[in-house]
């Protein structure tokens, strides 16, 4: 392949989004479940609630932070990178970009400062007022992204200008809700809410594994492992809604991640394959048969395989098919995590270190895994085009030189490496460190020199004082 | 109506915005860099923190708008800026996670490291975006629809003097909300920065406005000079901008001085209107080109429909951001009690 100004934009495109995606992705569900915290805990008057309030939102405002900046980043990409499909298509999905950040960014942005730094300025009840303003901002935010990202997979609602080539609405309302937004909206959310119950339940385990354990931690293993169990199901609809209109309107997507070759009337689900694309054909394949039916009982006709398009019309099939592969893994195994946290719970033991606990650890990775490798099966699916079927991606890409898209994605490389290596240790420096030693009372004042922000007392030295709390 | 008057109209207030408030906060990030203490830096940062994530907010409006309303000028525009662009997010990207990684990291080494990310980040993202100005105000080449020129174009004598310019003025906001926010040693010491950056302000405004006029005769001739004569018609009504600079500078010097009595608000106001007349000065200049000498806003507005729907949005929604923006503003009104982070 040869490295041009448009493969390096991609690799950018690619490394910058996949490393953004799972900010608001776990910000979401985080941002949800501090507004739960904080409800139940001004609702039951449980001080539990509180104290996992207080740890979370620390965790929350790192990620908050990392997720903010490398969304500017995706921002401003557009048009770096990819000015022509800016100019083509900014007047579609330009609006619902300027809409998320009229109804969601300046929310978010605005009432984070309160929620981080207004305890003492704002009663109780405004400061919950503020938690939930974030997280309906995060959830009205996904719904914009969503929305523009569905039109360049379903596009609708448009017309092309004869002189200059360019999109325009005819229809806005069929424009935002274009025919995949309603399912790949709900399995984002969904999705959004499941990495961070698995991350949560993930830091719930470190501590019962390490002893550390108390009434937050028994807390917030119950929560997590009640909402996989119940929303993994929920999940499992939801992608497959998504997949059958998927096959109705980018049936070469879906014959990407199927690794379906030929058109049959009926098609096999395969377990294992290695795609080989050279030959049109799979190797080393394990394959149930007949599963197509059930799995797109909507379908009519026959299932089309990707030979019957184009070799330049279909998406990259190694790389789709295994993206999907392991999103589905990693989902599953979720389900299976919560299913058996529930079990446990039922009978008693979950507060008692054990394989569950061990295996959840890792596990809190799974749902940054099944995001990333979704929205890889999702995106690279729809190539070859930006706009599918209308706007090539070869045709989107802006005029600038190889060397400068080179330069840049070095220093992102550069810069996300580091930032994302010093978040994680700082992220799970919090997450691992148990409640046992995060005090409820307010911190004594006379200890500490005047204009000195707690943060800047050494985090061992000092005793975990936690300055949150509401002066009540 | 004209929408795309109208919405250049809003995407220039929120690139004003932008820059009277994230460039308030990108001064703070410069200032810690001359703190004598990590007390008095902990203290700078926490006059910001729960108001920087709104401030740059405005950038992804003012970016955001441009694609939206104005696809074609953001089509040419970005690549044309491409390198300083990338620098920038790069820049905001260290400086928005150092906010909180500072406090958590605990050894030595990677404290000093968050804290030069901190100011490093703020003085090469003001940089950066004093180059994409500059590099804005002399013009890129365009051909068709799109950037035809090199990858360098924007590095240039001119360029650097503006990007000097946002830098030194960003200070100046920044010590001026440092006045506003802080007590004692620590507000003396902003009021003496403040100084310096104002002496820099009125000679660095000085000079990007004598240079603009020599960039390009739509300038000239909007301001009525001409080679030989200069023409009072065109020149009159439009000397109260650079007049207004050059009165507001004096009155910032006799706040941040104490020549007089002043509240502690003041010389940040004061300091907004300097930069209120330089923009006023440079819209005047460039009007109604978006991107200069080559395209006008008429010609790379979006249609019509989409211009209207987002303006419907715009008329709801930019009141109601006024107005909570305004309100958490005045949560954190009053001198900064570095007691309320919720940091450990």
């Amino acid at each position: 392949m040869e490295i041009d100004a448009l493969i390096l934009s991609r690799i950018q495109f690619g490394f910058v989004i996949a490393f953004h995606i799972m900010f608001p992705a776990f910000t979401i569900g985080l941002a949800a479940f501090l507004a739960v915290c904080e409800g139940l805990w001004l609702w039951t008057k449980k001080d539990v609630f509180k104290r996992l309030y207080l740890h979370w939102v620390k965790i929350f405002a790192l990620a908050f932070a990392m997720g903010v900046v490398s969304g500017v980043v995706m921002s401003y990409q557009f048009g770096t990178n990819w000015s022509v499909f800016s100019d083509k298509a900014g007047s579609v999905i330009g609006p619902l970009l300027g809409y998320e950040v009229l109804t969601a960014f300046f929310l978010e942005a605005t009432f984070l400062g309160v929620m981080l730094f207004g305890w003492k300025r704002v009663g109780n009840k405004l400061h919950f007022i503020a938690t939930a303003a974030v997280a309906v901002g995060t959830t009205i935010s996904a719904f914009w992204i969503l929305s523009a990202n569905s039109w360049m997979q379903t596009p609708a609602g448009f017309a092309i200008d004869a002189e200059t080539g360019n999109f325009y609405a005819t229809n806005f309302w069929e424009v935002i809700f274009n025919p995949s937004f309603p399912s790949r909206y709900v399995h984002m959310m969904l999705a959004a809410f499941i990495t961070t119950a698995a991350v949560i339940m993930a830091a719930g385990a470190w501590q019962v594994v390490r002893k550390h354990s108390s009434a937050p931690t028994r807390w917030q293993i119950r929560m997590a492992a009640g909402t996989l169990c119940v929303l993994m199901p929920m999940q499992i609809a939801a992608g497959h809604w998504s997949g059958e209109v998927a096959y109705e309107y980018q049936p070469a997507k879906v014959a990407a991640m199927e690794g379906w070759w030929e058109t049959r009337d009926v098609q096999g689900t395969a377990l294992f394959a290695i795609p080989d694309e050279e030959n049109e054909r799979n190797i080393a394949e394990i394959n149930i048969p007949g599963t197509s039916p059930y799995l797109f009982p909507s379908a009519e006709g026959p299932m089309l395989g990707l030979k019957d398009f184009a070799k330049e019309d279909r998406p990259p099939v190694f790389m789709v098919f295994w993206a999907f592969r392991i999103m589905v893994g990693a989902g599953l195994c979720m389900l299976g995590l919560g299913l058996w946290g529930a079990f446990l719970w039922w009978r008693g033991r979950i507060d008692k270190a054990g394989i569950f606990h061990i295996l959840a650890i890792p596990g809190g990775a799974l749902g940054f895994i099944a995001v990333i490798t979704g929205w890889i099966a999702a995106e690279v699916g729809r190539q070859p085009y930006t706009v599918y079927g209308f706007l090539r991606t070869e045709d989107s890409v802006a005029p600038v030189s190889t060397g400068q898209v080179a330069t840049s994605l070095l220093i992102f490389m550069i810069v996300y490496a580091i930032v994302f290596t010093a978040g994680t240790v700082y992220m799970a420096r919090i997450a691992t460190r148990g409640f046992g030693d995060d005090p409820t009372d307010p911190p004594s004042k006379e200890n500490r020199a005047p204009g000195t922000p707690l943060g800047s007392v050494d985090d061992k030295a000092d005793a975990r004082t936690s300055n949150t709390q509401p002066e009540e | 109506m004209d929408l795309p008057l109208i919405w250049s109209g809003l995407i220039a207030t929120a690139v004003m915005l932008y820059v009277l408030l994230d460039g308030m906060d990108l001064g703070v990030g410069i200032l810690t860099g001359f703190a004598k203490s990590d007390d008095e830096r902990n203290l700078m940062t926490a006059t910001i923190e729960p108001v920087w994530d709104g401030n740059e907010t405005w950038l992804i409006l003012g970016g955001g708008g441009l694609f939206a309303a104005f696809p074609l000028a953001y089509a040419i525009l970005m690549p044309a800026f491409y390198l300083p662009v990338m620098l920038m997010l790069a820049a905001l990207i260290f400086r928005g996670v150092a906010f909180e990684f500072r406090h958590k990291a605990v050894r030595k080494p990677t404290r000093l490291f968050w804290n030069g990310a901190f100011f490093g980040g703020s003085l090469v993202a003001a940089l950066s975006q004093g180059l994409v100005l500059g590099g804005f105000v002399q013009g890129v080449t365009v051909e068709g629809r799109s950037f035809a020129g090199g990858q360098f174009d924007w590095l240039t004598p001119f360029s650097l003097l503006v990007a000097v310019s946002v830098a030194v003025g960003y200070v100046l906001l920044g010590a001026c909300w440092l006045v506003l926010k802080t007590e004692g040693e620590v507000q003396k010491r902003a009021r003496r920065r403040g100084l310096i950056a104002l002496i820099g302000v009125a000679l660095c405004f000085a000079a990007v406005s004598l240079a603009t006029l020599s960039l390009d005769p739509q300038v000239t001739e909007r301001w009525g000079f001409t080679m030989s004569s200069i023409e009072p018609a065109k020149l009159l009504p439009l000397l109260p901008i650079p007049a207004a600079g050059l009165i507001l500078t004096a009155l910032v010097w006799r706040d941040l001085s104490m020549q007089v009595e002043a509240p502690d608000w003041r010389p940040y106001v004061l300091s907004a209107g300097i930069f209120l007349s330089g923009y006023l000065g440079l819209a005047v200049s460039l009007f109604p080109d978006l991107v200069p000498y080559d395209v006008d806003l008429w010609e790379a507005a979006a249609r019509d429909n989409s211009l209207m729907l987002m303006l419907v949005g715009a008329a709801i929604m930019l009141p109601v951001i006024l107005i909570y923006t305004g309100y958490v503003y005045s949560l954190f009104w009053g001198k900064v009690d570095p007691d309320e982070a919720y940091h450990d």
